[in-house]
């Protein structure tokens, strides 16, 4: 497929827009995608549409990756760049693998690189703490800056708490 | 017919259903497309075997390996089942015996868990998932990081895993052409809406969806409000486009209107886009009291009904488009 816009070269981003009610397919070559600027987050385009095209576009891979050995996911198999053309993972290990250089993706798609969500609740009791201390510690940052030292002392006791329950878990 | 489709639920008169979905991964098990006809039938088992220990409501299992074509299709016309699932020869769905809960195996992800409620009512739909997922979550192990919480298998999921959308009717906005700025506005506060029906430029009906586009970062909570609040000011806008529809041109309105029932009733041949964009008319006619004593969930049932698979079950057999198209209209005209 040739780009749409300069008719040369060929089309690599797939871009859905929905303007109007009028939803209208564009196929773009990378070039035309970035001067065109239509990879913008503000944007109607669909962000699923334009994951591939994100993915193998450099400009936001920043860093120039030479690998002499090809990376892959230990667990499933799957290659870096063989992940970087599909945009799925092969398996939940494939996070780890290709580790950091994911992050620019995340923030890309959500804005965000990490969760502050759901905990599992049968396995997530020990990051249930951390969260819960995490949170203390802001709500006591708060009460030192607004000089309500009765209420600091009652949160820095219940972290103490906390760090100490966490802690003896760690040691059973 | 059941579930969303028939029940009545808040703002029903504008918002069809809230649906919720998360997905959820077991640890240390490659995703469903790397997964080999064995395996697939393995993954399936231990989930099922999980699901029978739920207590009190009734569930129906289905592999997608042992029912029909036509079948699948129907369950994806209720919305029950996603396409992709529908195409696969490695899924299964568990359909709560009321269809308010489905949960698809095998799809893009190990498990995928949806509620669907009718009208306005996503935060409820969201309770109803977490509690499915925290069953689950008893005898299985799910695949997640302290850092990026639940892991997908595509990384516009990741986080949460969460979906939440709803189903709107917007006839009013899209007729005084105010959609397109509602589109804008929603896409910069981190959501999405698109034409529900239709392929291309079209959009049937005038049914969008509008759904978050962000799962990583913000809690569940926090997802589902925005998507709930966002849906409550989109039809805020609705009504305010509907009354400016009836004091400037309500003979007009009330002809259109009119007019479509005139059609529905009376045809003997329909296309379904013919009957989804009429349809709309007369969804529209009943909230502004235009039309009386139809029922939102009649027109929710024509809607479902009038679809292809459901069509040829009807029929008991496989029809052509145009015989489609003559029972379309037979069974829309006994309907109303
Ligand atoms: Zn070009
Ligand atoms: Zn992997």
């Amino acid at each position: 497929m040739i780009c749409d816009n300069c008719g040369k070269r060929v089309a690599t981003v797939h871009i859905t827009k929905i303007e109007n009610g009028k939803k209208t397919d564009f196929h773009l070559c990378e070039q035309c995608a970035i001067s065109e600027n239509t990879i913008s987050i503000n944007t109607s385009f669909s962000i699923s549409d334009l994951l591939t095209g994100i993915l193998n576009n450099t400009e936001y891979f920043p860093l120039k990756f030479d690998f002499q050995e090809e990376l892959k996911c230990p667990v499933c198999g799957l290659s870096y760049n063989r992940f970087r053309e599909t945009g799925r993972f092969g398996c939940s290990n494939c996070y780890k693998t290709f580790g950091d250089r994911l992050n620019p993706l995340f923030r890309r798609l959500h804005g965000n690189i990490n969760h502050l969500g759901k905990i599992p609740v049968r396995t997530g009791g020990k990051m249930k703490k951390v969260r819960e201390i995490e949170k203390l510690k802001a709500a006591l940052n708060f009460a030192v800056k607004n000089e309500e030292y009765e209420k600091a002392a009652e949160i820095r006791d219940r972290i103490k708490e906390l760090d100490r329950i966490s802690k003896g878990e760690e040691n059973k | 017919m059941k579930g969303w489709i028939t029940e009545k639920g808040p703002l029903n008169e504008i918002v069809l259903s809230s649906r919720v979905r998360i997905a959820r991964n077991l640890k240390n098990t490659p995703f469903p497309t790397y997964l080999n006809k064995e395996q697939s039938a393995e993954i399936i088992k231990m989930i099922e075997n999980t699901f029978i220990d739920f207590p009190g409501i009734e569930y129906k299992f289905q592999n997608m390996n042992e029912i029909e074509g036509q079948e699948k299709q129907i369950l994806v016309e209720k919305h029950l089942i996603s396409p992709e699932l529908a195409k696969s020869n490695k899924g299964a769905a568990i359909i709560r015996e009321d269809e308010f809960v489905s949960i698809m195996i095998n799809e893009e992800d190990h498990i995928r868990i949806q509620t669907i409620l009718p009208g306005l009512q996503i935060n409820k739909a969201w309770h109803m998932a977490d509690e499915i997922d925290n069953n689950l979550e008893r005898n299985l192990d799910f695949a997640y990081d302290e850092k990026l919480g639940y892991l997908t298998c595509c990384p516009t999921n990741v986080g949460t895993g969460l979906r939440a959308s709803t189903m709107v009717h917007l006839p009013a906005l899209n007729l005084t052409g105010n959609i397109g700025k509602i589109l804008q506005t929603v896409t910069k506060i981190g959501l999405t809406i698109r034409g529900l029906y239709g392929e291309g430029t079209e959009i049937l009906g005038n049914l969008f969806q509008i759904s978050n586009q962000v799962t990583l970062g913000p809690a569940e909570e926090e997802i589902t409000d925005n998507t709930n609040g966002v849906t409550n000011q989109i039809v805020e806008k609705e009504r305010e486009a509907r009354n400016i529809l009836l004091n400037t041109g309500r003979v007009h309105l009330e002809d259109k209107i009119w007019r479509s029932w005139g059609i529905l009733k009376n045809a003997k041949i329909i296309s379904s886009q013919e009957s989804m964009n009429l349809l709309s008319d007369l969804r529209l006619g009943i909230d502004l009291n235009i039309i009386r004593g139809l029922s939102v969930s009649t027109l929710n049932e024509i809607m479902i009904e009038a679809q292809p698979a459901n069509i040829n079950k009807y029929a008991n057999k496989e029809l052509s488009p145009e015989d489609r198209d003559i029972l379309r209209a037979q069974i829309i005209k006994n309907k109303l």
